[in-house]
């Protein structure tokens, strides 16, 4: 604590806190799956809700369309995260509430994430109902 | 010393200070359309998890996303997932160094919005031609 300098005047002119080119890459590198993904998606919706129960189970029999769709869940819950993560770091200055919502972020995409895999390795498997 | 932290440091210019323009409109509208995707994947997650669970929580599920209110949620996630789509593969363009000209982001940014709202409202009418307003 010798140091009477501010932390601000400290840690001026040392640039970046390194920690941004890693999500800049991933948020685009998930971007051009989901370009894919998101295409397919739309795709299959038509045929998909006429279907009702047994048609979406038949359809998630398929091992393509349960990869596809698992990688749809996954992909889109990750950008969504990343994202996400961005408005909160611009719009929220205060530390608790900023580090709060940044974990509840983590935990709402993630929870989803693994309700979405599982239920569809549950219904690919054909187990249960 | 935390005075000086805590005075009041320059603000970047906010919302308010600049003019319309259709450029802006898309910037904005990918942030609030990236969350209702956000929370249109937490519906997709749900829907898996009711299907996993059987017959009657599926036909709970579909019949809650056939109201009125669930309906318009679908047609505000479609849209969104069409508009951020194409604005989507504008940022990546931007991102290889494309499209910077003024008129040219203008243009694509016109694109982007003709076509979210002209293929939601095609997606929806298709999928009104499979009974998706008819049954439940």
């Amino acid at each position: 604590m010798a140091d009477l300098r501010t932390p601000l005047r400290r840690a001026r002119g040392l640039g970046s806190a390194k920690h941004g080119v890693g999500h800049f890459i991933a948020q685009r590198v998930s971007a051009a799956a989901l370009v894919i993904l998101i295409c397919w998606a739309f795709a299959q919706t038509p045929g998909l809700t006429k279907g009702g129960y047994d048609g979406a189970r038949a359809w998630l029999a398929s091992p393509i369309n349960a990869a596809l769709a698992s990688l749809l869940a996954l992909t889109g819950l990750y950008h969504a995260q990343l994202g996400m993560q961005v408005i909160i770091e611009d719009y929220f200055q205060q530390p608790l509430t900023r580090t709060g919502l940044l974990i509840l972020n983590a935990f709402v995409a993630s929870a989803a994430a693994a309700v979405a895999v599982i239920s569809l390795l549950k219904i690919a498997f054909g187990g249960g109902a | 010393m935390v005075e000086t932290v805590g005075k009041a440091r320059p603000l970047s210019p906010h919302l308010q200070i600049w003019r319309w323009h259709v450029t802006l409109a898309a910037s904005i509208l990918h942030r609030v359309t990236g969350m209702l995707l956000y929370l249109g994947l937490l519906v997709l997650a749900g829907w898996a998890l009711a299907l996993a669970d059987g017959r009657a929580a599926f036909d709970a599920y579909a019949a809650v996303l056939r109201s009125a209110p669930g309906l318009a949620l679908l047609f505000l996630v479609t849209l969104s997932g069409f508009f951020h789509l194409a604005n989507g593969i504008r940022h990546l363009a931007w991102d290889l160094g494309f499209g910077f000209k003024l008129k040219t982001a203008n243009a694509t940014a016109v694109v982007a919005l003709l076509f979210g709202l002209a293929a939601a409202i095609a997606f929806w009418w298709r999928l009104s031609a499979y009974g998706v307003f008819s049954h439940g």
